[in-house]
């Protein structure tokens, strides 16, 4: 089991992330037992399948950076959690794909970093509506990971607006002008 | 020039002690390089040829003077005693050494300053006009413009992993001098027909191995929308723009995939959902960032006989105040370009003690203020025509007053391969050697305006594309050798330069230099410039030219063997 950061702590995380092997056809593929993470294309092969599951809040559809948020607007409410995938961390599609989530869909359950997650992009995957951050399994030992929980908080005072903080910091603080004197 | 308020100065703080912490994971082996390199990288930390080099960010140009002392204190203190203007407007040295660099960043943020995002594939630093505030022909200042678009831009999350780097440069001013034409956002401060103030935005230009000009995607663009537009811009090129391929991954290759309409409809289409969101600016906020300029008032004065009297009897004077000097919007004012470009020195390069010289410069005479230029040139903006003679001596005795802007010998050069890791070949040699050719004043005069741009690669840090004469270093199996482009113009006009033919080799460039311009005064009619006469004539003349006297160079050589 892997270790995940959600509001601020590291949890035992109780979700498997299923992702297809090359010769795994979504459409046949045997789920692992428990709450487990679908790629897109098994939840859209077997939505009538699993729909009731995700409505029992024991299945959850993960996006890869070239997948369209929009896919899955008519689930939003059905889906308990969403991840999206990092395949590598210097690879920043994912941060626009939570952004759509949160802002644009409306998407208000777990949305969860996946894949390459490390502590020096917690910080904006926050701002970008991730509420749950899952660093590869061994990634960071026990101590590390704890350390890592500095990084959410690199920065107090954001400029712009983001999920996380709609406003950007002119509507948010008083930010004051300078008075002038004649030379 | 913009003073932080507390928030500014935590931002920096706090990235600070970010990087201190990264770089000591590092070091301790808990990050590894692949991971330590987007890090170090969106700091100006690059690792160079012989040792890291560290870019900092001068946000449109402006500097003052306390923080150009801290500049000469790096230099000394961490470098090999001095620093490089880089052709965006920003401050590298070349040889600090990693661990030192948390310590340098702190120096920085103790004068406002740091070295955020002027690497890696995120939004660089916001360059703009260097005479802003002060050019007779502004329209409108667009330095309170560049800094909403510094702090907008600056840990933008959800732009900080771009599929490349992404350039945005502001121009307010009659005459572009920003080059908004080869940036990935060109924004131009435009009223439309009802006299409200916008922006016409312009995407997709760049110059590197595929150089494009920028093309309008919006002709206007209200003010109040235009973070909301960047960002409907931005984000469409962070989902769609290619990852696959370093070498296409800019936004002009997405432009140019996907044809103008096309991408402006994705952008609108994105814009329509963000506009009059909460990152739409008002007019209080224009003008709170406005006042944290503190730029001099300035009510005008009268001519100043004294300095037209000095013009009349000094030559030498007259020669540098014809070329370094420039109108001012306030009567009785000038701007003041120093020039980074003497013989034999790397362009843009200033020594701790000049850095120093020039933080003198500025306090004595300039209000405190200077700017750096894309050409490497530092600009004070504002000096009393009264001052002009002192001024020029104090700057004659530091070396910045060669009288040469604008000409032939003015030329803006990237490190090349003397430094840069990326390099092909040596650009700052041939730049010196083609100085060291055309190394007398009157004749620099009379061959008139004249830009020479030189890159050691085809990232084209040089500009050579938009030089009236570009030079790029390219690599002949293992050797270095130098493409030779003519008719390009930075600009209204800009225009990309075309390749004259084969490649030269580094000894033979002074002599090409010289074709050229025995090409142009052979033919030039009246005042015309080079850029001028290569444009009427056509570039054919100029190529025969070249290489039928470079045909005879050879041979003449060849019988001087026999």
């Amino acid at each position: 089991m892997s270790d995940i950061i959600k509001n601020g702590r590291v949890h035992v995380d109780e979700w498997t992330v299923l992702r297809l092997a090359e010769g795994d056809e979504a459409a046949t593929i045997v789920l692992p037992a428990g709450r487990v993470i679908v790629p897109l294309a098994v939840w859209q092969a077997r939505r009538e399948e699993l729909l009731p599951k995700a409505e029992a809040g024991v299945l959850g559809v993960w996006l890869a950076g070239n997948e369209d948020p929009t896919e899955l607007a008519g689930d939003l409410s059905a889906l308990p959690l969403i991840a999206v995938d990092f395949p590598k961390f210097a690879d920043g599609r994912g941060y626009s794909i939570a952004t759509l989530l949160r802002t644009r869909l409306g998407y208000g359950g777990e949305l969860r970093a996946i894949g390459n997650v490390l502590r020096d992009q917690f910080f904006f995957l926050l701002r970008c509506g991730f509420s749950v951050l899952q660093p590869q399994e061994d990634k960071y030992t026990p101590a590390q990971l704890e350390a890592a929980l500095a990084s959410l908080i690199d920065f107090t005072e954001p400029y712009q607006g983001a999920v996380d903080r709609p406003e950007p910091l002119f509507r948010r603080q008083p930010r004051r002008p300078l008075h002038k004197e004649a030379a | 020039m913009y003073q932080y308020d507390e928030y500014d100065q935590r931002i920096v703080d706090e990235r600070v002690a970010q990087f201190a912490d990264q770089t000591r994971r590092y070091l301790a082996g808990e990050l590894t390089e692949d991971e330590f390199r987007p890090l170090r990288l969106q700091n100006g930390l690059y690792i160079q040829r012989h040792a890291p080099m560290l870019r900092i960010a001068v946000p449109y140009g402006n500097l003052n003077s306390k923080q150009l002392r801290t500049l000469a204190h790096i230099a000394r203190t961490y470098d090999r005693g001095y620093g490089h203007i880089t052709t965006r407007q920003n401050i590298q040295f070349n040889w600090p050494r990693l661990e030192d660099v948390p310590e340098i960043l702190d120096l920085l943020a103790k004068v406002q300053m740091h070295a955020i995002q002027t690497s890696g594939n995120c939004i660089r630093n916001v360059t703009s006009d260097p005479f802003a505030g002060v050019a007779a022909d502004e329209i409108v200042d667009p330095r309170p413009w560049c800094e909403i678009l510094r702090q907008w831009s600056t840990f933008h999350p959800e732009f900080a992993f771009l599929p490349r780097k992404f350039k945005i440069a502001v121009n307010g001013a009659k005459e572009d001098r920003a080059v908004i034409r080869v940036h990935d956002i060109g924004l131009d401060i435009v009223h439309n027909a009802a006299g409200e103030l916008g922006f016409r935005v312009l995407v997709g230009g760049g110059l590197g191995r595929t150089p494009i000009i920028g093309e309008e995607v919006a002709a206007f663009v209200p003010w109040q929308q235009i973070l909301n537009y960047c960002e409907a811009i931005l984000r469409v090129y962070n989902l769609h723009g290619r990852r696959d391929n370093a070498y296409k991954a800019r936004i002009k290759i997405l432009v140019k995939a996907l044809g103008v309409p096309e991408f402006a409809r994705q952008v609108e289409e994105e814009f329509a959902h963000l506009k009059d969101g909460p990152s739409t600016l008002t007019q209080a906020e224009i003008e709170r960032v406005a006042s944290r300029f503190n730029d001099p008032v300035l009510s005008a004065l009268a001519q100043d006989a004294g300095y037209r009297a000095r013009l009349a009897e000094d030559k030498a004077f007259a020669a540098w105040a014809r070329r370094n000097v420039r109108d001012h919007r306030v009567q009785g004012y000038a701007s003041v370009v120093l020039s980074l470009k003497p013989y034999g020195v790397a362009p843009g390069d200033l020594t701790a003690d000049q850095f120093d010289a020039v933080a003198e410069l500025a306090d004595r005479y300039a209000f405190g203020e200077v700017r750096s230029t894309h050409e490497q040139n530092i600009v004070l903006a504002s000096v009393r025509e009264a001052d002009l003679f002192a001024l020029w001596q104090d700057a004659r005795a530091i070396g910045l007053a060669t009288p040469n802007i604008g000409l032939l010998t003015d030329i803006i050069s990237c490190p090349g391969g003397d430094f840069c890791a990326l390099a092909n070949a040596k650009s700052i040699p041939i730049a010196n050697a083609i100085q060291d050719r055309f190394d007398n004043l009157d004749y620099l005069f009379d061959i008139g305006e004249l830009e020479i741009n030189i890159s050691g690669c085809m990232n084209a840090c040089g500009h050579h594309h938009v030089g009236h004469v570009g030079i790029l270093g390219v690599d002949k199996n293992g050797e270095e050798f130098y493409q030779v482009t003519i008719g390009g113009e930075q600009g209204n006009q800009t225009t990309l330069g075309k390749v004259i033919g084969p490649s030269f080799a580094a000894a033979e460039m002074p002599d090409v230099i010289t074709s050229l311009i025995n090409n142009f005064i052979d033919n030039r009619q009246d005042d015309e410039r080079f850029i001028d006469t290569v444009r009427r004539i056509g570039v054919e003349s100029f190529k025969t030219r070249v290489y039928a006297e470079r045909a005879a160079r050879l041979e003449a050589k060849e019988i001087a063997h026999v």
